[in-house]
């Protein structure tokens, strides 16, 4: 038993290739020319999003409250996007995604907290 | 026993610090720059919830072209996501083997990140002419703040990717799964602040 | 199934006939390994050695000595608070050190108490308990205990360390500045923060560095833990201190970036003129303050309680975790109930992020968010009950052996139970509407923070002691220590609950002797309090002395125990005494094959343990039949 520890322990790392290749997930260069083509999608769909946002809201020069209607849901879409696919949250491992929940959920409640604080006063607003 | 016993210096061999760990799946690089991306939304959310508070309770607040350059911060928006796929495509490169293109888009993503600092200058400079400063009124104190934030988070890419361009370059001789590893977490690190930038934008400008 | 001959050598068991093959390989390996000490040991130059170090143990003893040093600190300011408090108006001779601007011909001004009250608080949670509780014993235990050979980012580790120190060194810079240091409270209200002294400008640089190193810390441990456990070591066979530091560090990365924020907030608006907590009409000393108001001092409120909540739950968990392995230790049986400890400590660091409010019961929050926040805060004590109750039953039908760590240890419980019982009528808005800002409160949280979670640091320098140093702590003056401590400890905080019923505030520089309902109650407690305090700061002499002697001869290569001296079940106890620095913790990682508290159990007929990394547990040796050259232990009964 010990012999067998020394002896992983010898090699740890010993499976390392040339270097060139992905070490989370072996892609062939076909995929990952595959994956180019989509972020450069993503970036035109970004781009059209960001002229959207401005056109809309600044161009038509919206009135508040439909502004920050309009300008969050195409954040949040440009936010899907770029978390999505360049940050590859959509083929990500279940440990991030828990790690994120978590994360999403205290950042909820912390912008909640405050600002309910406010709308809940004794007295006066 | 780890490693090999060297003159100068003893190098610890730290498991699973390039391939990833079976039941994770992950590389300990890649976990940890999540972590501390959960940290950073930790960070601008308390920014967003001030703002959120500070607005809702404020009795006037300015639509933000009234005081801020609409064009310019449209343009840097543009900048900033350009230089998001530039560093998705240097990492590509990188798995395909290809240091030549991984160093031209690493270099082209730091030319964006100088050029968006280098817009947020002429902006602030601007204000600061029009005397609108961060005690101005709390929706420019808001605005200096988040931005400045920010802008800290680019300039703090800015060294990395310089880092990685020039000096730290060396490491691909050696370990080229670990290099392209780093540039990976360095491209999250970086479309984190971008995704900042997505939600400030509006919130600041627009709105 | 046949019975092959086993004996003990060192801490492992080994097959007979393959004992002297295996001795002779680990005698050549222990050789290669004091070899190569010996070439990089000097190879590596004194500063990257012992300063930069980027080993975690040798960090872990960076910040438990500057820990410790700090406490020592933040105790002694606080020795200077009581001498005023037990005897206001009187002048001392201790107090003249404070100098003629703060404590004129040796009576503390009242300006001078407010610094000296906000920077013991500061002090002890963010640069004396927490660096300890994770710093110290986190850094140096956990990779041990998982059975990896360092954390998993070691330079990080190290930058973490000095983060600390040097926000640690920022805020003693501000007792030397202009006026002195921040005096807002730990808990920096606005807007009196905000107009206050230059000292609070440094306490915000200071705590932006000590939030830093916690960050890096946390995502280090988390990643650690996550990474880099040994084969074998699934999550619920890992030791409940690993857990307990796995859901600190949680709240760590995830509760301290809003006070950053917030510290970014305030810092903008002493410095830059900002309004974010500054209401519009302020007026100071009868001068209308221009600013641009709109501002809202609630808002820090908010931002500041969300982190200083988990953090209260920061300090006592890694606590919790180091009497949970003493106390399985010492009772040579397993924990009871370790899956709903497991389950506990979780939820409760869950919870910890949704009772923040409770500190703000009286800031005029309405009644929905009021009850939200009472519910939630009265939910959050379950599992805090479980935790107490699964160590408690623990020693149910157990032999305890009264060893110094586990005297502590077994202080800790009642003392952790009279604070947290203390704390549910503060969880209670109607109840909190009496008792906040008084007495009661500072009684409430100095016993789950002093005779609780400083008396479990204590168990756990005595019982890790050994294997940083070779050596045990004199045990007479361990005892010592610990008895003159309990004692103290309670003659200082019990009386504050009766202070804070009679409704006596805190913050008052001379005890509140000035208000008519709080005279009398504070002329007959104040002065024992004190007195109980100083009793308490003579006992930790024989500990410092009992301390330094020990490292002192440890240093001079005095060892007096082996390997594994509270014969302990966990891997922390298969290294070697001492692991050497920088290469690795371990002749070879070891695998796990079962849980880590099996003491006591059915197969072990030898020893009363099976140690986790062990494959299978020892059986019985024959009569007589042991190898004379194998270096075999007799277990000590």
């Amino acid at each position: 038993m010990t012999e067998q520890a020394v002896a992983e322990h010898a090699a740890p790392e010993a499976h390392e290739h040339a270097g060139v290749h992905d070490p989370n997930a072996h892609h062939s260069p076909e995929e990952i020319k595959k994956e180019i083509r989509v972020y450069l999608i993503v970036f035109g769909a970004l781009a059209v999003l960001t002229g959207l946002t401005v056109y809309a809201c600044y161009g038509l020069k919206m009135p508040a409250h439909i502004a920050i209607a309009i300008a969050l849901v195409i954040a949040c879409a440009k936010g899907f996007l770029v978390a999505g696919f360049f940050m590859h949250l959509l083929s990500e491992k279940k440990l991030i995604y828990s790690i994120l929940g978590l994360t999403v959920f205290f950042f909820a409640v912390l912008l909640w907290g405050p600002w309910h604080h406010f709308v809940d006063m004794i007295g006066h607003k | 026993m780890e490693g090999h016993a060297e003159a100068h210096e003893h190098v610890l061999e730290i498991p699973h610090n390039v391939h990833p760990r079976p039941d994770t799946g992950l590389y300990n690089a890649k976990l940890g720059i999540w972590l501390f991306l959960a940290s950073e939304v930790m960070l601008f959310g308390a920014l967003f919830s001030s703002f959120i508070l500070i607005r809702t309770s404020a009795p006037t607040w300015p639509r933000g072209w009234e005081f801020l350059n609409v064009p310019l911060a449209t343009a840097n928006t543009f900048i900033l996501i350009a230089s998001s796929v530039t560093v998705v495509l240097a990492w590509a490169n990188l798995r395909l083997g290809n240091l030549k293109w991984g160093r031209i888009f690493i270099g082209l993503t730091l030319v964006c990140a100088l050029a968006f600092l280098v817009n947020k200058g002429f902006e602030y400079t601007h204000e600061f002419e029009e005397h609108r400063y961060p005690s101005t009124s709390n929706f420019l104190a808001i605005y200096f703040t988040m931005t400045g934030l920010h802008g800290l988070h680019v300039l703090g890419g800015v060294i990395v990717f310089a880092y990685f361009l020039f000096p730290g370059a060396k490491m691909w001789k050696t370990e080229p799964a670990r290099y392209t590893n780093r540039i990976e977490v360095c491209g999250l690190y970086w479309h984190f602040v971008d995704l900042v930038w997505i939600f400030l934008f509006p919130s600041l400008y627009l709105m | 199934m046949a019975q092959r001959k086993q004996l003990r050598v060192g801490t492992q068991w080994l097959y007979a006939d393959d004992a002297e093959k295996l001795l002779r390989e680990a005698i050549r390996l222990r050789e290669q390994e004091e070899q190569r000490h010996r070439i990089e040991g000097h190879a590596l130059p004194f500063w990257r050695q012992y300063i930069f170090s980027t080993d975690h143990k040798w960090i872990g003893i960076q910040y438990g000595f500057t820990a410790l040093c700090f406490l020592l600190f933040g105790f002694s300011l606080m020795i200077l608070m009581r001498l005023q408090l037990g005897w206001p108006g009187h002048a001392f001779s201790a107090l003249k050190l404070l100098g003629e601007g703060r404590a004129p011909g040796g009576i503390l001004l009242p300006e001078a108490y407010n610094q000296l009250g906000a920077m013991h608080g500061t002090i002890m949670v963010f640069m004396a308990i927490v660096p300890l509780a994770v710093g110290a014993f986190g850094n140096y235990v956990v990779p041990l205990q998982i059975g990896a050979p360092d954390m998993a980012f070691p330079k990080l580790n190290m930058a973490s360390y000095w983060a600390y120190l040097t926000g640690g060194l920022v805020m003693l810079a501000s007792f030397a500045v202009k006026d002195g240091t921040a005096n807002s409270g730990w808990t920096s209200y606005p807007p009196l923060s905000v107009i206050a002294t230059q000292g609070q400008t440094w306490w915000l640089v200071g705590m932006i560095f000590l939030i830093t190193s916690s960050l890096l810390g946390s995502i280090n441990f988390l990643v650690t833990i996550i990474q880099l456990r040994a084969k074998g070591m699934t999550f619920m066979r890992m030791p409940f201190f690993v857990w307990a530091q796995f859901v600190t560090s949680f709240l760590l990365l995830l509760a301290f970036p809003p006070l950053e924020a917030a510290g970014v907030l305030q810092l903008m608006d002493r410095v830059a003129g900002t309004s974010f907590f500054l209401p519009s009409g302020l007026v100071v000393s009868g001068q209308p303050l221009h600013n641009a108001g709109g501002g809202n001092p609630i808002l820090w409120q908010h931002l500041f309680w969300f982190l200083a909540h988990p953090e209260v739950y920061v300090l006592i968990l890694p606590a919790m975790g180091i009497v949970a392995e003493i106390i399985a230790n010492n009772t040579r049986k397993p924990l009871w109930g370790y899956r709903s400890l497991v389950g506990a400590v979780v939820f409760l660091g869950f919870m910890s992020f949704v009772v923040w409010a409770h500190h703000m019961f009286l800031t005029g929050m309405g009644t929905l968010i009021s009850a939200f926040f009472q519910t939630t805060t009265m939910i959050i004590s379950i599992p805090s009950v479980v935790i107490l109750s699964a160590l408690f039953i623990s020693l149910w039908g157990a032999s305890i052996r009264f060893t110094t760590p586990m005297l502590f240890a077994l202080g800790f419980l009642p003392m952790f139970g009279i604070g947290g019982l203390t704390g549910l009528p503060l969880g209670l808005a109607t109840a909190d509407l009496h008792l906040h800002d008084t007495y009661y409160v500072i009684g409430h949280f100095h016993y789950v923070v002093a005779p609780g979670t400083i008396f479990a640091m204590f168990a756990g320098i005595y019982y890790w002691f050994p294997k940083v140093t070779g050596r045990k702590l004199n045990d007479f003056w361990g005892r010592v220590h610990f008895w003159g401590s309990f004692l103290c400890i309670n003659g200082v905080f019990f009386p504050m609950f009766l202070q804070g019923l009679a409704g006596v505030s805190r913050r008052l520089y001379d005890g509140g002797i000035q208000y008519a309902h709080a005279k009398a109650i504070a002329e007959q407690t104040n002065p024992f309090m004190s007195i109980s305090a100083i009793g308490l700061l003579a006992f930790q002499v024989p500990f410092i002395l009992n301390f330094f002697a020990n490292v002192f001869a440890a240093w001079r290569g005095k060892k007096n125990v082996d390997d594994n001296p509270w014969q302990a079940t966990t891997i922390d106890w298969a290294a070697t005494t001492s692991p050497p620095l920088g290469h690795g913790n371990f002749a070879v990682l070891p695998a796990v094959y079962r849980g880590p508290y099996e003491y006591s159990c059915p197969e072990c007929t030898t020893t009363d343990f099976v140690p986790q990394h062990v494959e299978t547990a020892p059986a019985p040796p024959p009569a007589g039949g042991m190898l004379p050259e194998a270096a075999v232990a007799q277990r000590e009964m």
